[in-house]
C-alpha cells in the first residue's frame, strides 16, 4: 500500500497519461493547434537570443576584450557631427564601453544576496515543516507566496525609504566595526542607499524561490525513511541532519543557482536602491551600479546615438547578462533532473 | 556516556534557534513591506486621485489604474490563450521527450532577466528596424506575455496531469474522442488550477516594470487605443519616487499602495481558488 502511493508521487508527470493512438480529425486539429502553442515559449527564448546576438555583434567587434576589463564607459560626444571608427564599426567621438565595474556590482550584490539567503529559507522552512504545528505552518507559508508576489518596484520604494534608512541607523554602524578586520566593511555608512542595502533587498527577493523549492523537496523526503530515524531514537534534529538535509541538498544547490539568476537579472529595486553611480565604490554601503540597473538607466539615453553603437554596447550588456543567467538556469534544471523534476518553482519562485 | 547526549541536546537547541530566527526573517520583511508601504500609502490614497487622471499640475492615478487593467487584460488574452493550449500539449498529447524540453526552454524563459526582455521587446516591436509599433499597449502586452507565458503553461500543464488516470479510463471506456474527453472530463477538474494559474499571472504581471519601460512607454490620457502609449501604475511609482516634492513623491505611494492591494487581492483569490481544486482532486482520486 504505501509502496504504491509512494510510486505514484515518484513518477507523477507522465504516469496519467494515455497512449495517442485511436485519435479523430477534431483532436488532431487539437493536437496541431496545442503542439504549435507549445513551441512558442522555445520560440521566444531563441528570438531573445538570437536578436540580443545579432544586437550586440557590432560592439563586440568594436571593443573586444577591452569591453570586459575597462572601468570606463561613456556613449561619447553625441552631438558631434563627426564619428571615428575602430575595428570597422562607427561610433560618436570619445565613446568607451568597458564595464568591468558593472560586472563587479553584479557579481557581489548577487552574491552576497545568495549566501545570505539560502540559509535563511532552508532554516526557515526546515522550522516551517518539522516544528511548527500544521496550521499555523500552513498560515505562515503565505508569507513565502506574498513575498514572491510583491511587485519589484515596491521592493525597491522599500528599499530607498523604509529598510535602507532603518539599515544606515541601526544595523551599519556596529557593522562598521569589522572594518578593522575587513576594510571593505568600514565606514562611513551613508544614508542607506547602496550595495549592501542592494544586496539585503536582493536576498529579500530569491527567498521565496529557495524556500519555496526547499518546501517541496521536504514534502518528498520518503516517511519511512524519517520514520526509521525516529524509531532508532534519533530526535528531530538528528532526523535532520542525518535523513532530510542529504536527501533535499541537491535540490538546494539548483534552487541556489535559480535565485542567484533572479538576483543577477533584478532591475528596477536594484536600480532604486543601488544609488547607479558608476565606480566601483570603496566599501560596502557604497553606491554603484548593476548590469540590468544599468542597462535600464541608459538606454534612453543610447536612442540618442545616430551610429547606434551606444545601443549595441548596451546589448552585449544585456548578452552578457542573458548569457550568465540562462547558464545558471541550465545548470539549476539540469542538476535537479537527476534529482526530481518538477520541484523548481518558475521565475519568481511561483 | 552521558556528555554526548546533553552535547547533542545544546546543539539541537542552537540549530533550532537559528531555525527560528531564519523563519522570523522571512516573515518579518514581507510584513513590513505590505504594512510600511500601505502605512505610506493608505493616507494619500484620496478618491479624488483615482477617480482623476494625472494633467498639467493635476495628479491623479485613473490613467496608471486603467492602463495596468488594459495590459493586464491583454496578456490574459495572448498569454493566456497560448499558455493554456501549450499545457494542454504537454499534458495531454506531447511524447514524453519533447514535453520535457518544451518544459525544460519555457522554465528557463521565466529566468531570462526582465530588462533584457524589455530590450528586445523594444528593438523587434517598437523600433523602426523590427515591426514598428512605437511605443504602445500592444508592444507592452507582447513583451509582458513573454515573461508571464512560461507561469501559465506550467500551472496548466500541472492542472491537467493531476487529473486522476481513472477519469482518463472511464471516457476511454466510454468509446469518448479525445477532445470530447479533454472537454468533458478532463477540463472540469483542472479547470480550478488553470484560473488559479491565470490569477497569479496577473498577480506578477501586475507588478513588473521593467519589460514595459521601453514597450508600453508612458502616457498621462487614459489608454485609447492599441496602439498609443500607456500609462501604468509601477511606472508611476518608478518615475514619481525619483522625482522632488512631496506631491509626487505622495503618488508615487499612492501607486505603490494600489498595486500592492491589487497582487494581495489576486494572491488571495489565486489561494482560495486552488485550495478549493485540491479539495475537489482529491475527493475524485479513488
Amino acid at each position: 500500500m504505501i509502496s504504491a502511493r509512494a510510486g505514484k508521487v515518484d513518477t507523477g508527470r507522465a504516469r496519467h497519461r494515455l497512449s495517442n493512438s485511436e485519435l479523430t480529425r477534431g483532436d488532431r486539429v487539437l493536437r496541431a493547434v496545442s503542439g504549435v502553442a507549445s513551441v512558442v515559449p522555445t520560440a521566444i527564448l531563441v528570438v531573445i537570443a538570437a536578436v540580443m546576438f545579432i544586437t550586440a555583434l557590432p560592439s563586440i567587434i568594436f571593443s573586444g576584450l577591452s569591453f570586459f576589463t575597462g572601468s570606463v564607459f561613456s556613449f561619447g560626444n553625441l552631438y558631434a557631427t563627426t564619428t571615428v571608427t575602430h575595428n570597422g564599426v562607427a561610433a560618436p567621438p570619445h565613446a568607451v564601453y568597458g564595464v568591468l565595474p558593472l560586472i563587479v556590482g553584479t557579481l557581489s550584490t548577487s552574491i552576497i544576496a545568495l549566501v545570505l539567503a539560502v540559509p535563511i529559507s532552508v532554516g526557515g522552512v526546515l522550522m516551517l515543516s518539522e516544528i511548527i504545528p500544521r496550521k499555523i505552518s500552513d498560515s505562515l507559508g503565505v508569507f513565502l507566496e506574498l513575498l514572491a508576489g510583491i511587485p519589484s518596484v515596491v521592493f525597491g520604494l522599500w528599499g530607498v525609504a523604509v529598510f535602507g534608512p532603518f539599515l544606515a541607523a541601526h544595523i551599519f554602524p556596529p557593522l562598521s566595526a569589522i572594518g578593522h578586520l575587513i576594510p571593505f566593511f568600514k565606514g562611513p555608512v551613508g544614508q542607506g542607499q547602496g550595495l549592501l542595502t542592494a544586496s539585503l533587498v536582493l536576498a529579500v527577493m530569491i527567498i521565496p524561490i529557495v524556500a519555496s523549492t526547499t518546501r517541496e523537496l521536504l514534502r518528498r523526503v520518503p516517511i519511512l525513511a524519517k520514520e526509521g530515524a525516529l524509531a532508532l531514537g534519533m530526535t528531530r534534529y538528528e532526523t535532520v541532519r542525518v535523513v532530510t538535509i542529504p536527501y533535499i541538498r541537491t535540490g538546494i544547490v539548483a534552487a541556489s543557482l535559480l535565485g542567484w539568476a533572479r538576483a543577477l537579472g533584478e532591475t528596477i529595486a536594484v536600480l532604486l536602491i543601488i544609488g547607479d553611480i558608476y565606480s566601483v565604490p570603496s566599501n560596502v554601503y557604497g553606491n554603484t551600479s548593476t548590469i540590468a540597473a544599468w542597462i535600464a538607466s541608459t538606454l534612453d539615453g543610447a536612442f540618442g546615438d545616430t551610429t547606434g553603437a551606444g545601443i549595441h554596447a548596451l546589448a552585449e550588456l544585456g548578452l552578457l547578462l542573458l548569457a550568465i543567467s540562462l547558464l545558471t538556469n541550465f545548470a539549476g534544471r539540469l542538476v535537479v533532473r537527476k534529482v526530481s523534476g518538477g520541484v523548481l518553482p518558475v521565475g519568481r519562485g511561483v | 556516556m552521558v556528555s554526548r547526549p546533553r552535547q547533542s541536546h545544546i546543539r539541537a537547541g542552537i540549530f533550532w534557534t537559528l531555525c527560528g530566527i531564519a523563519l522570523v526573517l522571512i516573515v518579518a520583511p514581507a510584513l513590513d513591506i505590505i504594512v510600511s508601504i500601505l502605512a505610506h500609502a493608505l493616507p494619500v490614497l484620496k478618491p479624488s486621485l483615482i477617480t482623476q487622471s494625472t494633467s498639467g499640475t493635476q495628479l491623479g492615478l485613473q490613467n496608471a489604474i486603467l492602463g495596468t487593467l488594459a495590459l493586464s487584460l491583454g496578456v490574459l488574452v495572448v498569454a493566456g490563450s497560448i499558455g493554456v493550449l501549450a499545457g494542454l500539449y504537454l499534458s495531454e498529447f506531447a511524447p514524453r521527450r519533447v514535453a520535457s524540453v518544451a518544459r525544460f526552454f519555457s522554465e528557463v524563459l521565466a529566468g531570462v532577466p526582465s530588462i533584457v526582455v524589455g530590450y528586445v521587446g523594444y528593438l523587434v516591436l517598437v523600433n523602426k528596424g523590427g515591426l514598428g509599433l512605437h511605443y504602445s499597449l500592444l508592444a507592452g502586452v507582447i513583451a509582458l506575455s513573454a515573461l508571464i507565458l512560461p507561469y501559465i503553461v506550467k500551472t496548466t500543464e500541472l492542472a491537467f496531469s493531476s487529473v486522476p488516470r481513472t477519469l482518463r479510463e472511464g471516457a476511454i471506456a466510454l468509446g469518448m474522442s479525445r477532445g470530447k474527453t479533454i472537454r468533458k472530463v478532463l477540463l472540469p477538474p483542472a479547470l480550478p488550477g488553470i484560473v488559479s494559474g491565470l490569477v497569479l499571472a496577473l498577480a506578477i504581471s501586475t507588478g513588473e516594470t521593467a519589460p514595459l519601460l521601453f514597450t508600453a512607454g508612458f502616457s498621462d490620457k487614459n489608454p485609447s487605443g492599441l496602439l498609443q502609449p500607456v500609462g501604468y501604475l509601477t511606472n508611476v511609482t518608478y518615475t514619481d519616487i525619483q522625482l522632488p516634492g512631496a506631491s509626487t513623491q505622495a503618488v508615487a505611494y499612492a501607486a505603490a499602495g494600489v498595486t500592492v492591494l491589487l497582487v494581495l487581492l489576486l494572491i488571495f483569490l489565486g489561494r482560495r481558488v486552488t485550495l478549493s481544486s485540491r479539495r475537489m482532486i482529491a475527493r475524485m482520486d479513488v
